[in-house]
């Protein structure tokens, strides 16, 4: 099989001494969307920050593009093409939204106009609230700006932890659609979602992690499908 | 006629030295906001790296004179001033360096930091103190008055007069100047944007790919700036003493809270809430009270709230009040 376009391959690691992650393999190609789901502390927001560079390994590799980058650190992979959307505090509150935007495009030094009008155009209402504080917006737009600011750097794969968390199940539905239309314009995303069915609905790739281990893997239907997931997972 | 001689000596007595004192004040707490904003400090050394940039722009102001160059009617301080703001960016920039970089690095807590400033603090007062002395400096020169209380009184008539001096002009217009500068690099440019983004949220802001270190350097350069205009304009308009600097700690400090810390529009608004405070609870209101009032009610006695020699007790006062019931300050700052 070909070398996916970002592997989290075999990791290993945790804080402190004990491992959370255990030999857990996370991977997403190009243009496709990869979900990762499971319990309360499987550890799939660990092993996204893992991937990310938050995290040390003691064992496994982060692999983009075939290029080995465990041991670059996250500024690094910002500039390699890696865009990562915190839980929380992932806006800067006291700007404007156009500054966190602008803020989002730090390290690019050509004009961002351009990308700018991408992104308002996927998300018309950041545009007509342009000029006002981010942080007196709904949680639901407030998500569109942490999304809006990653997407900046015009990355070539996209990393969201739980970007419903906390937003209204229309709101969601909402999101989704978004994430599926970055992901059409081939972008990667890889996300960890607690609104694992309706992940799973949109989902290419399916993990399901369990203690820090992979459980299941799948195409996104697939898992949908299996009784066992089902039953242990998606409650029925 | 008599109203009008009351606003005139409320003018002269108050309303002006008040107005030139919030614009010093303001010019400190600015300083010391936005330090406590990016750095996440309270700076203890800031009053003495006001006196250190005065004592840099005294010398040159020094040699400036022997070497008989001079700014017309302005002071020559003013000349002197951009190579007292050189100097004092170097200087604190290497104490960056060689102090606080130390304990950054280990990310050590706030408190700690504070401690480690009242170690520069004192380290920078000694330094000043052994370089130009401990004596009161008056290094004001050019046009000392703007218009004087007798050519007032024959232009108007009045039996009052309005005394202005140049450095009061002085202080007002430069501390206009240097804050829209200020705002205008906070809020327009690139780096500037970095700093409020660091500011408001220091991961998101590294995640960004903003580089922590500029951002800390530029933060200092900007607090040396304005400790520098803040203490040459007190320097001028009042005298230099390393002492009073030190003291003058406590008033910029209590602007900054009251204004919100970490808020630069607040620290503005702070140091003249400060100010006028000062002044007007310490001014003796007879004379207004004279005026304004008819003459079966002229009061007594001399209208004064407290002695002059109690003024730092205003501020103190409102800094408690402050952080006891409006602990984030006027204009939503970090709670202390």
């Amino acid at each position: 099989m070909a070398e996916p376009f970002l592997i989290g391959d075999t990791m290993t690691g945790g804080y402190g001494s004990s491992d959370i992650l255990n030999a857990c393999t996370i991977a997403v190609e190009k243009g496709e969307i990869a979900v990762i789901v499971g319990p309360n502390g499987a550890g799939k927001s660990t092993a996204m920050k893992a991937i990310f560079g938050m995290l040390s390994l003691r064992g496994g590799s982060v692999r983009l593009k075939g290029e080995d980058i465990t041991k670059l650190s996250p500024q690094d992979r910002v500039s390699k093409g890696m865009g990562f959307v915190p839980q929380t505090h992932n806006i800067f509150t006291s700007m404007t939204v156009e500054e966190n935007l602008e803020m989002g495009a730090f390290l690019r030094r050509d004009d961002i106009n351009g990308t700018l009008n991408q992104v308002y155009d996927l998300f018309p209402i950041l545009r007509q609230k342009r000029y006002q504080p981010a942080g007196e917006l709904s949680g639901g737009q407030r998500q569109q700006v942490a999304v809006g600011r990653a997407l900046m750097t015009e990355p070539s794969v996209l990393m969201l932890d739980e970007p419903t968390a906390g937003v209204s199940p229309i709101v969601m539905d909402e999101l989704f659609d978004r994430i599926i239309e970055i992901a059409r314009s081939g972008i990667s995303i890889l996300m960890v979602e607690q609104n694992a069915r309706q992940a799973l609905n949109i989902a290419d790739k399916g993990y399901v992690l369990v203690q820090g281990a992979n459980r299941f893997t799948d195409t996104g239907a697939a898992l949908m499908a299996d009784d066992d997931v089902r039953r242990s997972f998606l409650g029925g | 006629m008599d109203q009008l001689n009351a606003l005139i000596v409320f003018l002269n007595f108050v309303f002006v030295p008040g107005l030139t004192y919030g614009a010093q004040l303001s010019l400190g707490a600015l300083g010391v906001t936005l330090v406590y904003g990016i750095l996440r400090f309270s700076n203890f050394a800031h009053g003495d790296t006001m006196a250190f940039g005065t004592m840099v722009t005294i010398l040159f102001t020094w040699w400036f004179q022997s070497m008989g160059l001079h700014f017309g009617p302005l002071p020559t301080a003013l000349l002197a001033m951009p190579f007292g703001i050189l100097f004092t960016a170097l200087f604190v920039l290497g104490t960056d360096r060689v102090v606080y970089q130390f304990y950054r690095k280990k990310k050590s807590v706030s408190t700690i930091l504070v401690i480690v400033s009242v170690g520069v603090m004192f380290v920078m007062n000694g330094l000043t103190r052994f370089i130009i002395g401990v004596e009161n400096r008056n290094f004001e020169d050019g046009e000392r008055f703007l218009i004087t209380a007798r050519d007032f009184k024959t232009l108007t008539g009045l039996d009052e007069g309005l005394a202005i001096k140049t450095t009061q002009v002085i202080t007002v217009v430069v501390a206009i100047l240097v804050v829209a500068a200020m705002f205008w690099f906070l809020n327009r440019t690139r780096t500037g944007k970095s700093m409020r983004a660091f500011s408001d949220n220091e991961d998101l802001a590294l995640l960004s790919g903003i580089n922590p270190e500029r951002v800390v350097q530029v933060t200092w350069i900007l607090a040396a700036t304005l400790a520098t205009v803040a203490g040459v304009l007190y320097g001028l308009d009042k005298s230099f003493k390393p002492f009073t600097y030190f003291q003058l700690l406590l008033p910029i400090f209590a602007s900054a809270i009251v204004g919100g810390l970490g808020n630069p529009l607040g620290a503005i608004a702070g140091g003249f809430i400060i100010a006028f405070s000062e002044v007007m609870v310490t001014y003796a209101w007879k004379k207004v009270a004279t005026y304004a009032l008819p003459d079966s009610w002229a009061p007594d006695g001399l209208l004064q709230l407290m002695s002059t020699d109690y003024k730092f007790a205003v501020s103190f006062s409102i800094l408690i009040l402050v952080l006891l019931f409006m602990p984030t300050g006027l204009f939503k700052g970090k709670s202390v």
